[in-house]
């Protein structure tokens, strides 16, 4: 059968410019490049290519850039060239059609449509050059006091908590979706940040125990390298109800990616496909995920805060209030923008709620409940920049997850590819050939760099509301008005409009 | 414009406050003249006063001071005090015509008790019981507002300078152990009457220069505990918070100020380990009830007062002892007028709390 879908992207290349070094056939997985043996010219398979970049970064000349497509069918606001393009794919595989990172569509992003307020005269703004600022932030839950003898002395002892230098955490991503190297990376930037990374659904590699301390491990449906070593060797637990990307079902390594590292970890057979229920067969309800919440803790001995993470969808207020009331120390919400290694392209485009409204929504139910204080909230999916994480603890998140913009910092350059396991940057690949481009300490020291930049940003923006610490941030909407929203999107945000 | 009632107004502002720990009474002049003294400070839409121990004769009886905007708002209003509570005394609080005092409300006075059958069928104690009925006065009935509702105390506030409003209610004529006063600078607001300092609430009452960038947050947490702010000011957020931590959570007054202004987790890192345990706890734990950005604000009660100051002293404050007497204010001129030679004057650091308490209390 002839394919009728044309290629994405044209590879340009400047035949003034290269020089025949044959680079890109060597750093392209796709096999996009290659030397024709007839005229000795390096020439490309357009169809191939994902733009994921990596040969124009490395070609020595810049010889090469990667566009998109410019064949355009007959103009046709419905039946754009995606929708077209996408009927054409599965007329020919008769399957659902797989990708990978966030949501990308169109919808609002409501970051973008929010604004920060600034001190001016009635208060001073802080010069955190000069001045202490405080992001220290402990996850975990809280009594609803503290109790004290005759003598003032402190009797209640608090419930384990987690403890981050800056309000930034690295979300789940396993072993198996992502490399080695990009474990080892991420492990070693949240020790050296002093926050934690998520070890997602894969298990715990034998050499990564040793980042323990700064580590969350996950529990999720397919219970993959979950053992009592497991358990232990982290600071915290999660357990992984849903994900932004792909609410309400569950996961899918394919047998390619299941090596024999990948398989001793997750201990499942090489080779065999790692597939995570929809739902955890033992949780049905949320009594059932009060029981597992204090399995995991009975298993730890009551050393770990658990956490539980959930999916942005239209009843998340409901559901958080449920799941604090079944014992979890912290719930984290993803949004529909939170990037998987792999997901069906209908779910990831249509499923689930922006992160905004999901926690300004999970805030104010929880405040109105008076539980708020109780419980950690942590916000994932999208976290872009640190102005959205100022946005997301204002809107009453106590921390953020981040995953995609950390890739990034390691190299990947979101060409949405990664459930093909090919990924050139070393990232979402378990091909030794392209996970030994990716250095740890290089991967380590991009993360922390990010991190430390964003908590520059973070101190700047906060003393410039003459805040000196993070916890006044949390849930102060007052900090925040709105730009171009509806009353009702206001009303939800709760906050105001600009200039009110 | 928005009442101020509805919208919240920042503003800066001259605090002052006198506390004589044997109980010795005295007149309301001190007072009026320490404020008086920082006119600079204040702009005139502002002033007022809490006095303690003015009122002996009825020391038992909560003593209501009220606002009332027209004849109506006193009708309704009374009606609801007759039905909760057996009124020993009511009338007009005598005020003295002062030429910059203008559009006050009509101000009346209350001393009453909560009827035995209605304490027993709320289920409350009495303090919760008539904090309650404050809250619906100021909620349900349009132009009637509660200035103060404690016991052997009263508020007197108003649109103006300080000093003609102590003049405007005769402060001299009263005597008492403690007083506080307040000049406000508010940035926007035409003023309104129930708007000036102090607020209070039962006993406790509330003077405060200052703005809070953490006003947000803290009204949030104070809502999860059922706290409504409806006043839209800071004070109203510092009053709550002391409400909650000493009256509900009977936590001792030092520690409720250590979490409005904690001290830095560097300064924390470096405490022994008792200590350090505390104040992380009390930080993990209140962390939404550190009342962030510039303040000071000095809090009244029957037993004594306390003077704080935000953790990085962005708002001046300074006290002052001499014999049984403590001195708080936002200048050191407004206590050296009123007592030239103290004993000891000093700067409290940012975060370090003042407290005075009354002796017969202390023993
Ligand atoms: S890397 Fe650049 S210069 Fe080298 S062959 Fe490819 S396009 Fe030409
Ligand atoms: S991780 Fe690799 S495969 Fe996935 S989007 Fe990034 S560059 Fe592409």
């Amino acid at each position: 059968m002839i394919s009728y879908v044309l290629p994405e992207f044209l590879v340009m290349r400047d035949e003034n410019r290269c020089i025949q070094c044959q680079v890109c056939v060597r750093q392209c997985a796709n096999d996009v490049h290659y030397l024709d043996e007839k005229d000795g010219k390096v020439k490309a398979d357009d169809a191939k290519c994902v733009n994921c970049q990596r040969c124009v970064t490395f070609c020595p000349t810049h010889a090469l850039t990667i566009i998109p497509n410019p064949q355009e069918f007959k103009a046709n606001a419905n039946w754009t060239k995606k929708a077209i393009t996408e009927v054409q794919k599965q007329a020919e595989s008769g399957a659902v059609i797989l990708t990978s990172m966030g949501n990308p569509q169109e919808y609002p992003i409501y970051w973008d449509k929010i604004v920060l307020n600034a001190s001016q005269v009635t208060n001073p703004s802080i010069d955190p050059l000069r001045e202490p600022m405080e992001l220290k932030t402990y996850l975990g839950r809280k009594p609803d006091k503290l109790e004290f003898d005759e003598k003032g002395r402190l009797i209640t002892k608090l419930t384990p908590q987690l403890v981050l230098n800056v309000p930034i955490m690295f979300s789940a991503m396993s072993f198996g979706s992502i490399s080695l190297n990009a474990c080892e990376s991420l492990a070693r930037a949240a020790t050296e940040l002093g926050i934690y990374y998520n070890t997602g659904e894969g298990g715990l590699h034998s050499s990564l125990y040793r980042y323990g301390k700064n580590t969350i491990a996950q529990v999720a449906s397919g219970r993959f390298g979950v053992h009592a070593n497991y358990l232990n060797a982290g600071a915290a637990l999660e357990i992984k109800i849903g994900q932004g990307a792909k609410p309400g079902i569950g996961g899918h390594l394919p047998g390619e990616k299941v090596g024999a590292e990948v398989s001793a970890t997750r201990m499942i057979p090489e080779g065999s496909d790692a597939i995570s229920p929809a739902p955890h067969h033992d949780i049905y309800s949320i009594e059932d995920l009060r029981q597992l919440i204090y399995a995991l803790k009975e298993a730890t001995n009551y050393t770990k805060p658990v956490s539980v993470k959930i999916a942005a969808v239209h009843n998340v207020a409901a559901i958080a209030s449920g799941i604090a009331r079944a014992g979890a120390d912290i719930i984290a919400i993803d949004g529909f923008r939170g990037g998987t290694g792999a997901a069906p392209l209908r779910i990831r485009d249509n499923v689930g709620i922006p992160i905004e409204m999901a926690i300004a929504a999970v805030d104010t139910r929880l405040k109105e409940e008076g539980i708020r204080h109780q419980v950690s909230v942590v916000a994932a999916g999208s976290i872009r920049n640190s102005a959205d994480i100022i946005k997301a603890i204002a809107l009453g998140a106590d921390a953020v997850y981040i995953a995609t913009s950390a890739l990034i910092a390691i190299g990947c350059h979101m060409c949405q590819k990664c459930n093909t396991g090919k990924c050139n940057w070393g990232i979402a690949t378990q091909d030794p050939q392209l996970v030994k481009r990716l250095n740890p300490n290089i991967g380590a020291r991009r993360l922390v760099n990010l991190v430390t930049a964003w908590e520059h940003e973070i101190k700047e923006m906060l003393g410039g509301m003459g805040i000196n610490s993070i916890e006044s941030l949390r849930g102060n909407r007052e900090m925040l008005r709105g730009v171009g929203l509806t009353q009702k999107e206001l009303d939800i945000l709760g906050i105001k409009a600009a200039g009110e | 414009m928005l009442r101020e009632k509805y919208e919240r107004v920042p503003s800066g502002c001259a605090v002052s406050g006198i506390l004589d720990r044997s109980g010795r009474r005295f007149s309301g002049n001190d007072i009026i003249q320490s404020i008086a003294l920082m006119r600079e400070r204040s702009n005139g839409l502002g002033g007022g006063f809490a006095a303690y121990g003015i009122y002996p004769e009825y020391r038992d009886h909560y003593a209501f001071h009220m606002f009332y905007d027209d004849e109506q708002a006193r009708e309704i209003s009374e009606r609801f005090l007759n039905e909760h509570f057996n009124i020993a005394e009511a009338g007009p609080i005598p005020t003295k015509k002062v030429s910059w005092i203008i559009n006050e409300p009509m101000i009346w006075r209350y001393f009453v008790l909560p009827k035995e059958e209605k304490l027993t069928s709320s289920g409350l104690l009495s303090d919760e019981f008539v904090a309650q009925c404050v809250i619906n006065l100021n909620k349900r009935i349009d132009g009637a507002f509660v200035v103060s509702s404690g016991k052997n105390m009263g508020a007197f506030k108003g649109v103006g300078y300080p000093e003609d409003i102590g003049e405007f209610y005769q402060l001299y004529n009263y005597e008492g152990y403690m007083w506080t006063a307040h000049g406000r600078f508010p940035t926007n607001t035409p003023g309104w009457w129930g708007g000036a300092h102090p607020f209070t609430l039962l006993d406790l009452s509330v003077v405060h220069n200052g703005e809070l960038s953490s006003y947000g947050t803290n009204r949030r947490y104070l809502n999860e505990f059922g706290y409504e702010c409806t006043m839209q000011t800071d004070t109203e957020v510092a009053a709550y918070l002391l409400d909650l931590f000493t009256r509900r959570q009977g936590m001792p007054l030092e520690i409720a100020c250590k979490i409005m202004a904690p001290p830095m987790w560097d300064e924390i890192e470096r405490m022994p380990d008792d200590e350090r345990t505390l104040y992380t706890a009390l930080r993990t734990v209140y962390g939404k009830a550190l009342m962030n950005g510039p303040f000071s604000i000095i809090a009244a009660f029957n037993s004594g007062m306390v003077a704080l100051n935000d953790r990085i002293k962005l708002r001046p404050l300074v006290a002052a002892e001499k014999g049984n007497v403590l001195y708080v204010s936002s200048e050191e001129s407004a206590i050296i007028e009123i007592c030239p030679k103290p004993d000891k004057i000093w700067t409290p650091r940012g975060g370090e709390p003042v407290i005075g308490m009354l002796e017969e209390v202390k023993a």
